[in-house]
């Protein structure tokens, strides 16, 4: 039996949502200089205070909210951490990820299993009727075009604005940013947070869209792939776009092949996003030259004023 | 994994209760090892439903406590230790991957009972075992779904390929055949018992690939969603989720672990626990259909319970011959039933499947 290519194109779109919104806020964190490996952490929170939002309200774009605003009051703790208190960042980012998990547990208990309102199509039911084009573009749920939205603005701004040129400078050299008057600790706590709504507002995605359901632990690894993710793009926006729908699409591949009957090795496909990366970090770090224009220089040190 | 609180007042009692301790007034302290959270509405949900039945059970004689999302392996151990430090007498362990620490662990106290569910190993005499026969279930499902399905597609989402749920698939597909000689049965593997994204997405490649009647044997609801989107039918497993009757759920397969834990918690107080190795189904209630909804044909749903009540009542065993391999050998002659064996190791599909069982 063939697989039939519009409904996988239509399936690795959603599957590949919820990480390409965090992603994409990560990239950002990371172009401003800081890692934040709490990504997972911050998904999850965003997940479950999506989930008791639409469950409470009954409002999707309340519930959306909320994921950001949940994936934002983390953020917020590492950004007190590591630029406040100038925590180590990787210790920071581990622990928040470890925190979020059991935060969101915590809050969401009682509330597996209640229902939520279902999100609207912005398109008409006439336009996803037109066949082939219609399911591939026209389908999806708002915060799917959101997505692609938010990746074209990221690109937009980081590559044409001012604002984008200052974030990249405290991201290369935060000394020379700082010497040039920039306030270094000001621009990554804005980087921070609007990382932190992303994860947030992908989580949310996750529990209210996709699954429509709280489960403890259910981001189960996808802010681990976000952050790889990052790198597999070599930090550039349209590339973070590309790589979740690589990977999405090996992950809706490999289930259509085993309901096709398709005698593949699964885990070895359940593998290749992973072999993917490692492939294009080998192929990056052979050019040094590349990678250091790619990777922000002062990625993950910690700045200090006087220093 | 968090320590719950509930766990954490016993712990304190424990410490403070240095003195000799008087066995009499002592309730007897039950512990649960959980591979989830009962939040989970399926497996570790239903698990926790016999503790509460314990609790209502025995009241101020018995005390419970629980630990959740226990990973399998050596956390396990350490986690079981804790809990008999804090006080249990007993302990349920209720995942697969927990065999080994529960061994381990009741070689160092041979006073303290050991339930492993689902498990094998029992090395020592205060260990037993106990499972359910899931396929019993399975067999009523499947006839159901074979008089349902449309397109003659069924989808089954499948956890890990082990004798367990190959069993399921097994049983579900000849019942389904045996009912409708068209039907055919996809199988998605996961590689996981809960991971409610993946389990969604799967449920959506079996639908994209004409599948209109979809079973699983994975622990969230997610699948459930899924198939009420796309206005297919589908089967409640480990718990009831009757959240989703009348539709897209018309039936389930419930794990009724409440009566064997009153019953052996009840032994362990009065003595007379003996060490067993219990596999039990419809007979004796441990294997339960859920309601099944007016969606069902009256007809269907009638067949269906006089096939329940015929293996509940022992008449009738859903691997009974002939019966062939995939490869088209004979395995069960006309009229010969499958040794329980042969089923607790069964790694090959029965005639007619037509995919592989990865390995």
């Amino acid at each position: 039996m063939i697989i039939d290519p519009v409904t996988l194109i239509v399936a690795l779109i959603t599957v590949a949502t919820p990480v390409l919104l965090a992603a994409i806020g990560e990239l950002v964190v990371e172009k401003s200089g800081v890692l934040n490996l709490g990504v997972e952490g911050m998904m999850i929170m965003g997940a479950v205070c999506g989930f008791i939002t639409a469950q409470q309200t009954g409002s999707v774009a309340l519930a959306f909210a909320a994921g950001m605003g949940g994936g934002m009051a983390l953020a917020l703790v590492f950004a007190v951490l590591t630029q406040v208190l100038m925590a180590n960042q990787v210790a920071s980012g581990l622990a928040l990820t470890l925190f979020g998990l059991g935060l969101a547990a915590l809050l969401g208990a009682g509330y597996s299993g209640l229902p939520v309102p279902s999100v609207t199509r912005p398109f008409p039911e006439a336009l996803r009727d037109i066949p082939v084009a219609g399911p591939i573009l026209f389908s999806h749920s708002i915060l799917i075009y959101i997505a692609i939205g938010i990746v074209a603005a990221v690109w937009y701004v980081l590559t044409r604005t001012r604002i984008g040129l200052v974030i990249r400078a405290v991201g290369e050299n935060h000394d020379a940013a700082h010497a040039l008057g920039y306030k270094v600790v000001r621009i990554r706590f804005a980087t921070i947070l609007f990382g932190g709504a992303c994860a947030g507002l992908g989580g949310a995605f996750l529990s209210v869209v996709r699954v429509q359901n709280w489960f403890d632990g259910m981001t189960a690894g996808a802010g681990w792939i976000a952050l790889a993710l990052v790198v597999f793009a070599s930090w550039k926006p349209w590339r973070v776009l590309l790589g979740a729908w690589l990977f999405g699409g090996i992950a809706a591949l490999q289930l259509r092949l085993q309901a096709a009957d398709v005698g593949v090795p699964v885990a070895l496909l359940d593998a290749s996003p992973y072999i993917v990366t490692i492939v294009v970090l080998v192929i990056i770090s052979s050019d040094r030259r590349r990678a250091a224009l790619n990777a922000p220089a002062a990625l993950g040190r910690v700045f200090h004023a006087s220093s | 994994m968090k320590l719950m609180p509930k766990l954490l007042a016993s712990a304190a009692l424990a410490a403070g209760l240095a003195l000799p301790v008087a066995a009499q007034d002592d309730p007897f302290q039950v512990g649960f090892i959980y591979i989830g959270t009962p939040g989970d509405y399926g497996w570790t949900y239903e698990h926790d439903q016999g503790r509460l039945a314990v609790e209502a059970h025995f009241g101020d004689r018995v005390e419970t406590v629980f630990l959740e999302n226990v990973p399998e392996g050596a956390d396990a151990e350490r986690a079981i230790t804790q809990m008999i430090l804090g006080g249990a007498d007993m302990v349920f362990t209720t995942s697969f991957g927990y065999g080994e620490a529960t061994n381990a662990v009741a070689a160092q106290f041979p006073d303290v009972y050991f339930e492993h569910a689902t498990g094998y190993l029992r090395e020592h005499p205060n260990v037993s075992t106990y499972n359910a026969r899931f396929y019993e279930g399975r067999a009523v499902l499947g006839h159901i779904a074979g008089q349902m399905t449309e397109s003659n597609i069924i989808g089954y989402i499948g956890s890990y390929p082990i004798p367990e749920v190959i069993q399921g698939i097994n049983s579900a597909f000849l019942h389904a055949r045996e009912v409708n000689p068209d039907v055919e049965m996809r199988v998605v593997w996961t590689y996981t018992w809960f991971d409610p994204a993946v389990e969604a997405d799967a449920a959506q490649a079996l639908i994209d690939a004409g599948v209109d009647v979809l079973m699983q044997h994975t622990d969230s609801t997610a699948p459930q969603t899924v198939a009420q989107e796309a206005g297919i039918i589908s089967f409640g497993q480990a718990s009831d989720m009757i959240q989703f009757a009348p539709l897209p759920r018309v039936a389930s397969i419930i794990d009724n672990w409440a009566p064997y834990y009153i019953r052996r918690v009840g032994e362990a107080m009065d003595g007379t626990w003996t060490q067993s190795d219990i596999w039990e189904g419809i007979d004796t209630g441990m294997v339960v259909i859920g309601e099944m909804t007016d969606a069902i044909p009256e007809d269907v749903r009638a067949s269906a319970q006089a096939m329940i009540d015929a293996i509940g009542a022992g008449e009738y065993h859903p691997f009974t011959g002939p019966i062939n391999r995939q490869d088209g050998t004979a395995w069960l002659a006309e009229g010969e039933v499958a040794d329980d064996g042969t089923l607790a190791g069964m790694m090959f599909y029965v005639e007619g499947m037509t995919g592989d069982i990865p390995n």
